[in-house]
């Protein structure tokens, strides 16, 4: 299959790479791994008139502590997050459930929450984890929650002219575990529904609750209702089933040929149910 | 656009649209068709390459994109007439039926084999996720592999002593 045609630009800095954005704006289209759009490029679904290949960009591939947490470079790989990122358990445990090894080699984060896939894997984890999203313009820098970043499905707040630079995830408070839960047809399928889970405790209580659904809506959905139900509560089984009774509502799945609207609903309900036992199994320091 | 990609060692060039997959561009523009196009939509992994050791698929790849980077293929593995462990082993463990896979898959278990030189079954088998063999022929790549393994470690024991 070929695409359409389009002008290919490499940019070897990051300041390059905003001049040849703002020249282009709408037109323009950033690639990092290239691994979501090149096949949209392919089946004609996007045809921009300009690629702007920031796969040569200096300085976006780090993943280094910061702050107490972690800042990860927007073209980190999938199988840079499965090899460097254990100081949070859900990003390795959630990038080895991406796709296939192969698309994990090439893939990566940044173009993958760009991309805004309501059924890609990092959103719902960032959502969890309470993640910022660091992005540039010739304008200046700006950064952005993950809550408020995706806006539609593919569609994101992100101005043609930026790019996504840096996610920062914020240090926990207190003894923190995480879990991701993901079913799939078959290795690189995309998601039936998947959930990510994060939970921070102090004595014995939950402090803040993170979770984020893949697959269940137009975007990555944050459960909210469920993390306040959570926020403050003693973990018990009524507590966590409710909070997984919540995240349910808070999903509106649609059926398609990977199950029936009810079916993911109620994979979402069992998977918060699961995921928030692991969390806090691992918050504690147990194996779970 | 003019793109210099070193392949299996040797530096090759050629002057592409930006639309032209790295696949097309080792079939077509250097009629070096070991490379596969099975599924054509990052499904299969028939048309896998290294790319500077690592596996990738070449159907999702520009090569613009690879400009200036080092691709290994099929026809890169064997050295002149003598085979690399891992063919010997899909030969030997009749790790192939139709074949179409093969070349990906020998490639994806080459580069495990460089970075895991004894992989457990599951390793294997976590390795090939990412490539299709439509004869189903899962058992004996596993087989192949692991003798490909041995025959690595009898050779590194070989050149130890």
């Amino acid at each position: 299959m070929f695409s359409a045609q389009f002008a290919y630009e490499r940019p070897a800095s990051l300041e390059e790479a905003l001049e040849v954005l703002a020249e282009h704006g709408d037109e323009a289209k950033v690639m990092s791994g290239g691994q979501s759009l090149i096949p949209l490029l392919k089946l004609r679904l996007a045809s921009p008139g300009v690629v702007v290949d920031i796969g040569r960009v200096p300085g976006l591939a780090g993943i280094v502590p910061w702050d107490g947490g972690l800042a990860i470079g927007a073209r980190a790989r999938h199988v840079d997050m499965e090899r460097g990122a254990s100081r949070f358990g859900i990003l390795p445990e959630a990038a080895r459930q991406i796709s296939d090894p192969l698309i994990r080699n090439a893939g990566t984060v940044g173009g993958s929450i760009c991309h805004a896939d309501p059924s890609g894997d990092w959103g719902a984890v960032m959502l969890a984890l309470n993640a910022e999203f660091v992005v540039r313009s010739r304008r200046g820098e700006r950064t952005i929650p993950a809550a408020t970043f995706f806006d539609g499905p593919f569609t994101t707040v992100l101005e043609a002219d930026e790019i996504l630079t840096e996610i920062r995830v914020p240090a926990p408070a207190g003894r923190s575990g995480g879990a991701y839960l993901k079913l799939e047809r078959k290795v690189g399928d995309f998601a039936t529904a998947a959930v990510a889970v994060q939970v921070e405790l102090a004595n014995g209580h939950v402090g803040r609750a993170g979770i984020g659904l893949t697959s269940v809506g137009p975007t990555n959905l944050r459960a909210t209702r469920a993390e306040e139900a959570l926020a403050g509560a003693i973990p018990d089984d009524a507590v966590i089933d409710e909070a997984a009774r919540l995240a349910a509502a808070a999903c509106e799945p649609r059926t398609d040929v990977r199950g029936s609207a009810d079916y993911k609903r109620d994979v979402v309900r069992v998977f918060v149910k699961r995921g928030l036992r692991s969390a806090i199994a691992r918050a504690r320091g147990e194996a779970a | 656009m003019n793109v210099t990609i070193t392949i299996n060692g040797e530096e090759r060039g050629g002057d592409v649209e930006p639309r032209v997959l790295l696949v097309d561009f080792i079939r077509t523009n250097l009629a070096m068709t070991g490379t596969h196009i099975g599924c054509d939509t990052s499904s299969c992994g028939a048309c896998t390459v290294l790319l500077d050791g690592e596996p990738v698929k070449s159907c999702t790849q520009l090569a613009v994109q690879v400009d200036g980077r080092s691709i290994t293929t099929v026809e890169g593995l064997a050295n002149g007439a003598e085979l690399d462990p891992i063919q010997v082993g899909f030969h030997e463990e009749h790790g192939l039926q139709c074949g179409f896979c093969t070349p990906g898959m020998m490639l994806v278990c080459r580069a495990l084999l460089d970075t895991n030189p004894e992989p457990t079954e599951e390793e294997i088998r976590w390795a090939i996720s990412g490539n299709i063999c439509r004869c189903t022929g899962y058992m004996n790549i596993v087989k192949a592999v692991q003798h490909a393994a041995k025959l690595r470690a009898g050779a590194a024991a070989e050149v130890a002593s």
